[in-house]
């Protein structure tokens, strides 16, 4: 039996995976001198944003002088599916909190940080297919050996753009929510076995007398 | 030569000498540089690159019948906003959209002259949602919005002969108040110039237009044949009255240069508008038809249509007591001007030696007593000193216009002696005396007309320019010059040209109206009657010798840019929408040989229509007039025109250049087969 305390932990670490479902997990934006105001776009569970009403449609326009595909969120299935996987194991990480069993919050943990690995490596692909996929028979400006792969974290240069890419608050979250929930399990193997009055450590303290006996 | 001859001859050519050079040393100069530390005024009208200016200035164009707007204190010239002359800059007044708005009783009028720019008031204080502006030619006057900076709405004046003293907002924008200048026969007929006295009236309007789209002419106050000049609302106390000065009380009909300046004192007429707004409701004006023109302009169809209005209330002053008294102001008076509390009316008289101030509270006190000298055509004419407050002396030669500022103290632009002099209400003693250069006109206090002046600022609009710029021909922009009030002496800051001519300006803190100006219409608010809200809504169709061709433009390209099948003597429309939702990306169109338009500039989420007539057979092109993008040089197109009763079919393609065009196409068509080499080809 784990801790109230790790149990807690698995628990907040759950909760913040919520976040992810009201607020943007990942922001790339966009500065360029022409663009005082700014210009980027927001990935949301379900779907992708400009960060101002029309930014993306704009994005789009300015995307087809050097032949990149139009985004649209309707045709990108990752988009329906996030959902349901962050809800799951959300769902999953209370249970596992609830039955409050070691390796059922080890096994969420690992759950979790394979999803991630999966979401962000998914994303680069993402990033990878979108920035050398490019019509170049129609292209507009072609610069030799140019692509326009944005990063997958941090900023780089994409002719008179500056493309930053950092996560939003959400996504912030989740990567708080991976490490309150690798914490949890950490205090957990930190906790000392003999003592105390809770059920876990009679158990302990039973089968240490049992040896002795 | 003897020693005395030879003296007297060197003492008398130094005496010459020295007399030459007293004249020359002491005689007057004409040239002062007017500014005080060069640096001072340098850093203080420098708006550094990403900054911005504090006040939006919005001064009438006179002649050019336009308002230009202008950022203080760099005095860069910011926009022209056109609303009584045709701009073939971007088809206002020429296209289809936007032609109604120059419509009239007469017609459509391609010109006219604007002078007083009036913005909307709330509590006495600029509210930021309208300015105002009077057509002084074809009286009319006009609405603009200070969200997109167009002209949106003008009404027709009926009954009106030169519309100069106008526009008046009262303190709540209850009305916007008019006066005609030249006395004409009212209603218009065919009189002798001798009839003068019994049949030229003039009438004072007050238009009702606190809400967009509804501007209305409520009633008019008939007032006799005199020329009245310049207007102000009263504030405060005097909340509910109205002033205008008038000239020609001599009823003069020709060169009134001399005949209209014979008597030593003309009238301001103080109406009592609240008095006469409950006379009308009362029944007691009488309803005369007329005809005048109504134009509004819509946002949503982004259209301007026309209405006429046939009927007006007149009210008769003798039918409505206490409506009109005059007030005796010298001499052929000019402007006239309520200070911020309400209480001093501060005459302007154009030929006088000194500034009248009559006092609102013993105007009031005079009537109640019937303090009356005599009668005007049943007019009271109140006694002279039962009104008067104090009479400025020394105010300089031609003592215009008054403005004031928050610390009692008004401004007056002097014309003849090209000053303002600066003097305080409380002791009417002239504290200040700068030059402008040259013969100022109208001048400006930040806020002048309101109850609690912004201050800081006084901008002179002048008449004469002369030498002030680098000379360009004969004929010179007008020049304007910025003072700093801000101290107990008024400082020269900035000497700039402006266009057309600055009759009068208003100011406003840049604050109030920056935050809120539209950067682009909305496509899905678009409701023009021919709008394409995507490249799918596009086409061309006939109707009789019309052809409508919906067109939409977007970086870099017009779709349909090829269009077939117009025939000479066809009217071709072409209705562009600008399909970019994005910030200050406009698209123009212009067809060759557009001699039936001008061109047309289209605002991102706006539709506008270029009417092209098909005059020869040929192939046409047209093309984006508004640099847009980098490929914006490739952003045109081609229109057929076949001769008339030719067979070509309608139609209007763009080439399928997108990623998804090209797959769904190169899916369905096999690509050609190889050639196996053959016969020779035999050329």
């Amino acid at each position: 039996m784990m801790s109230v305390r790790a149990r807690f932990l698995i628990v907040l670490a759950a909760l913040l995976l919520l976040p992810m479902f009201v607020t943007p997990i990942w922001r790339v934006y966009l500065q360029a001198p022409q663009y005082p105001e700014g210009i980027g776009m927001q990935i949301w569970i379900n779907t992708v944003k400009g960060i101002k009403e029309n930014d993306l449609d704009n994005i789009n326009n300015l995307n087809h002088y050097i032949g990149m595909k139009r985004i649209e969120p309707d045709t990108i299935p990752e988009l329906r599916i996030m959902p349901y996987i962050v809800g799951l194991l959300c769902a999953a990480g209370l249970v596992a909190a609830a039955v409050g069993r070691r390796r059922g919050a080890q096994l969420w943990v690992v759950a979790f940080i394979l999803v991630a690995v999966v979401g962000l490596a998914d994303f680069w692909k993402w990033e990878y297919d979108y920035g050398h996929d490019l019509d170049m028979e129609n292209a507009i400006i072609k610069v030799p050996g140019m692509t326009y792969q944005p990063p997958l974290i941090g900023s780089k240069q994409l002719l008179n753009f500056t493309a930053t890419s950092i996560p939003g608050v959400g996504g912030i979250a989740a990567m708080l929510a991976v490490g309150v929930g690798v914490l949890a399990l950490v205090i957990d193997r930190r906790r000392p076995v003999l003592g105390g009055a809770d059920g876990a450590t009679v158990g302990a303290g039973e089968r240490a007398a049992s040896l002795v006996a | 030569m003897s020693l005395t001859r030879k003296s007297r001859v060197v003492a008398s050519v130094g005496a010459v000498l020295l007399g030459v050079t007293y004249l020359y040393a002491c005689a007057p100069t004409t040239k002062t540089s007017g500014i005080g530390n060069v640096g001072d005024a340098a850093a203080r009208t420098y708006v550094a690159p990403g900054s911005y200016d504090e006040f939006y200035f919005f001064a009438s164009g006179g002649f050019s019948g336009q308002v230009a707007v202008y950022g203080l204190p760099s005095g860069r010239l910011l926009k022209v906003i056109p609303v009584f002359s045709q701009n073939a800059e971007n088809g206002y007044g020429y296209n289809v959209e936007t032609k109604a708005m120059l419509n009239s009783s007469w017609g459509l009028i391609p010109w006219d002259d604007s002078h007083h720019p009036s913005l909307s008031m709330t509590g006495g204080e600029h509210d930021g949602r309208w300015l105002f502006i009077n057509a002084n030619n074809t009286p009319r006057f006009a609405r603009i919005d200070l969200k997109s900076f167009e002209t949106v709405e003008t009404l027709e004046l009926p009954n009106t002969g030169g519309n100069h003293g106008s526009p008046y907002t009262t303190e709540n924008s209850e009305y916007v108040i008019s006066a005609t200048r030249f006395s004409v026969p009212i209603p218009q007929k065919d009189v002798g110039f001798d009839k003068f006295a019994d049949e030229f009236k003039g009438t004072i309007s007050f238009v009702k237009a606190d809400e967009f789209g509804k501007m209305d002419l409520a009633f008019q106050i008939l007032v006799p044949g005199f020329n009245y000049d310049l207007g102000r609302p009263g504030k405060g106390p005097s909340h509910g009255w109205v002033f205008f000065t008038s000239y020609n009380t001599e009823q003069a009909h020709t060169k009134l240069e001399v005949n209209a300046s014979k008597n030593d004192k003309d009238y301001i007429a103080a109406v009592n508008w609240k008095a006469a707004e409950a006379c009308v409701a009362a029944g007691k004006a009488k309803t005369w038809p007329t005809r005048y023109a109504h134009n509004v302009y819509n946002d949503s169809t982004h259209s301007a249509s026309t209405e006429f209005k046939t009927s007006v209330k007149v009210l008769d002053p003798k039918d409505c007591e206490g409506t009109v008294y005059f007030l005796p102001t010298p001499k052929s008076p000019h402007g006239v001007d309520v200070d911020p509390t309400g209480e001093y009316i501060v005459g302007g008289g154009k030929l006088a030696t000194v500034i009248p101030v009559h006092s609102f509270s013993k105007m009031q006190t005079a009537i109640t007593e019937k303090k009356f000298d005599s009668e005007a055509y049943g007019i009271p004419v109140i006694n002279y000193d039962a009104t008067m407050y104090c009479e400025v002396q020394n105010p300089g030669l031609g003592p215009l216009h008054n403005e004031f500022d928050a610390q009692g103290n008004a401004y007056t632009s002097v014309f003849i002696s090209s000053e303002i002099v600066k003097w305080s209400l409380k002791d009417c003693v002239v504290s200040d005396r700068v030059p402008t250069y040259y013969s100022i006109g109208h001048l400006s206090v930040m806020g002048g007309d309101t109850k609690t002046p912004y201050g800081k600022y006084v901008v002179a609009m002048n008449k004469i320019t002369k030498d002030r710029y680098l000379p360009t021909g004969p004929e010179l922009a007008h020049s304007a010059q910025l003072y700093d009030i801000s101290g107990p002496k008024m400082k020269l800051l900035l000497d700039f040209p402006t266009i057309g001519e600055p009759h009068y300006a208003q100011a406003i803190l840049a604050s109030k109206i920056k935050g809120e100006q539209v950067r682009f219409y909305k496509l899905a608010d678009n409701h023009h009657p021919y709008v394409a809200r995507s490249e799918q809504e596009t086409g061309v169709s006939r109707s009789g010798k019309t052809v409508h061709v919906k067109i939409t433009a977007i970086r870099s390209h017009f779709a349909p840019d090829n269009i077939e099948g117009v025939q000479v003597g066809d009217t071709v429309l072409f209705h562009v929408t600008n399909l970019e939702q994005d910030w200050d990306v406009p698209h123009g169109l212009a067809a060759m040989g557009s001699f039936s338009d001008a061109e047309v500039l289209v605002m991102p989420g706006q539709t506008r229509t270029l009417t092209w007539v098909a005059k020869y057979p040929g192939v046409y092109p047209f093309y984006c007039t508004d640099f847009c993008s980098a490929l914006h040089q490739e952003m045109s197109g081609y229109v057929r025109v076949a001769p008339t009763g030719s067979m070509v079919a309608l139609s209007a393609t763009t080439s399928p250049n997108t990623q998804l065009a090209r797959l769904a196409a190169s899916a369905q068509t096999p690509p050609p087969a190889p050639k196996a080499p053959s016969a020779p080809s035999g050329r």
